[in-house]
């Protein structure tokens, strides 16, 4: 009996380390497909041109493959996603900890998870019908989808993440701290930023990096607002990042065609630009357990 | 104990009795009909398939969207029965021992916001627009705006035939780049200066349709020509070898007059009488 008892807990250990495996398994898969299908192409066209050129244009009759637009337009409205999103998140996290009535802020709570649950075709189509022409006319330019119109989706879709990292950071702050800051002298306000955020600060650069990963890998939403042209990025530009510079042709690039692996190319690139952000992520939240 | 094990065991039995029976319903016993090519024929051919396959059971129908080229060469090289592509064939395919067969005509019209008091261009005039040669409306007689170029991703089926009918491969100044003839529509709907192209059946009243040298694209003048921002879908056989059974009763169905009423439902415009 003890045998067979000892030999059920082996084997469901055993199920568990093989459902564990799977997750593991998908991403070495991923790691190992991506980087087989996306060299050949960085090979072909070579990594110089591929990364640092300034034209791409895939099915001219002289194809061209360079993809330094969509990385410039990558990197900066990513940025100036985080630029407009973390001020409004961060203060919304400090608002919610710290000053709001619990009514009031059960209520942004609310709003917050409803906003996390939109599907980004949402977020599209509302830019593409409200935004876009917004812009236009706004800032009487003749037609508002660009760089500007994918920071303002972004920086939207970015602020549930950004709000809960940074509100579930500064609600660890243990309330001796504030306690004694408040005993002091200091008056409340003083005290939140001198002194709850100071000690909350590795999880809100937490929150910030989750912000980054998300704005850098959406494509859904900014491929319906951003126009899609391949140009250098400009504020006003129509503009393609590395993720919608996959998906819009990635469907009619033929099988074994240069183009395609081209596209697999850009997927790697974006891989690393993941890979890379994860890892400063991890450093932040090893470095909270750490403190 | 003997309890968790029963239970494992019969959970077992199920998912692999659930595994078996999923794998028998892919089972069919006709034969198969494979067509490769052209991206833009996807909705006609898709939809001619699974009318065929309804009408006779047991039929399997295969289309693989992989551009009128590599769809030609798949016919060629016997990779498939029939090609699909939406340009006519060149002399030296036709040397190949090709055969083509017009299956329907597509229309692309060129649409604007119901705004602009423009009405007709000449083919021309479009295309110094599209190559950004012409960058104000007041200079083709309309208002003082600027002309806001909406397109299709590269790749695209639409913009293909429509870059290609009007002389603009690979010199379009596009201002915007979408991915679906939906986002074109909705795009030019909302710019007074925009201009795009669609597909002739899904353009809707949200947007004007220009005519084109004085001729408005419906299905009549598509068909006799008049309209010229049209091209061919065509079938793609090979002359000296003969079809499969299943794969001729295919071909005879979507030529026949019985197949233009889902042609023209797909968009596109049937020409067998």
């Amino acid at each position: 009996m003890k045998n067979r008892k000892r030999f059920m807990e082996n084997a469901i250990h055993g199920v568990f380390l093989v459902l564990g495996l799977i997750t593991v398994g998908c991403v070495l898969l991923i790691t190992v497909y991506l980087i087989l299908s996306g060299i050949p192409a960085i090979r072909k066209i070579g990594i110089l041109d591929f990364l640092f050129g300034e034209e791409w244009a895939s099915t001219a009759a002289q194809p061209r493959y360079g993809i330094l637009p969509f990385i410039l337009t990558s990197i900066y409205g990513t940025a100036g996603a985080i630029i407009v999103g973390v001020p409004i998140g961060f203060m919304t996290a400090v608002y919610l900890s710290k000053i709001a009535k619990r009514k009031v802020k059960a209520m942004i709570e609310t709003a917050i998870n409803l906003l996390a649950g939109i599907p980004s075709v949402v977020y599209g189509l509302v830019g593409m019908m409200v935004l876009v022409p917004g812009i236009r006319i706004a800032f009487h330019i003749p037609d508002g989808a660009s760089l500007f119109a994918a920071i303002i989706v972004l920086a939207i879709m970015i602020l549930p993440s950004i709000i809960k990292v940074s509100l579930t950071a500064l609600e660890a702050v243990p309330k001796e701290y504030e306690d004694a800051s408040l005993a002091l002298g200091a008056t409340p306000i003083e005290t939140y930023f001198r002194v709850s955020v100071p000690a909350a600060k590795s999880g809100i650069a937490a929150a910030v990096v989750l912000g980054v990963g998300r704005a850098i890998g959406e494509a859904m939403a900014i491929m319906m607002v951003a126009g899609n042209a391949p140009n250098m990025p400009g504020i006003f530009q129509s503009v393609r990042f590395l993720t919608t510079a996959v998906a819009s042709e990635m469907s009619y690039a033929a099988d074994g065609s240069l183009q395609k692996q081209a596209l697999f190319s850009i997927a790697l690139v974006l891989f690393l630009f993941i890979m890379l952000i994860n890892a400063i992520l991890n450093f932040f939240l090893k470095h909270r357990k750490e403190n | 104990m003997q309890n968790i094990m029963k239970k494992m065991i019969s959970f077992i039995i199920i998912s692999a009795l659930t595994i078996v029976t999923m794998v028998g319903c892919g089972k069919t016993q006709g034969g198969t009909v494979s067509t490769d090519g052209s991206t833009s024929m996807e909705k006609v051919i898709g939809a001619l398939g699974e009318s065929f396959e309804e009408n006779n059971s047991g039929v399997t129908f295969t289309y693989n969207p992989t551009g009128s080229g590599s769809g030609i060469t798949a016919v060629a090289e016997g990779r498939c029965d029939i090609g699909l592509s939406s340009r006519n064939l060149k002399e030296e395919e036709k040397a190949q021992g090709l055969k083509e067969t017009i299956l329907a005509l597509d229309g692309i019209a060129v649409i604007v916001n119901p705004d602009n008091p423009i009405n007709d261009l000449d083919l021309e005039t479009i295309s110094r627009i599209y190559t950004g040669e012409i960058k104000n409306w007041k200079d083709v007689g309309g208002n003082d705006l600027e002309i806001v170029l909406i397109g299709r991703e590269a790749g695209s089926g639409t913009r293909d035939g429509f870059e290609s009918i009007t002389g603009t491969e690979d010199a379009c100044k596009y201002r915007q780049e979408l991915t679906s003839t939906g986002d074109v529509i909705t795009t030019v709907a909302s710019n007074p200066g925009a201009v795009g192209y669609a597909s002739l059946a899904s353009v809707k009243e949200t947007v004007k349709a220009l005519s084109v040298g004085g001729i408005m694209p419906t299905e009549e003048t598509v068909k006799d020509g008049g309209y010229v921002v049209q091209r061919p879908f065509i079938l793609v056989t090979k002359s000296d070898t003969k079809l499969s059974v299943t794969a001729q009763k295919f071909f005879d169905y979507i030529t026949s007059s019985e197949a233009n009423e889902i042609i023209s439902s797909a968009g596109a415009v049937p020409v067998s009488q």
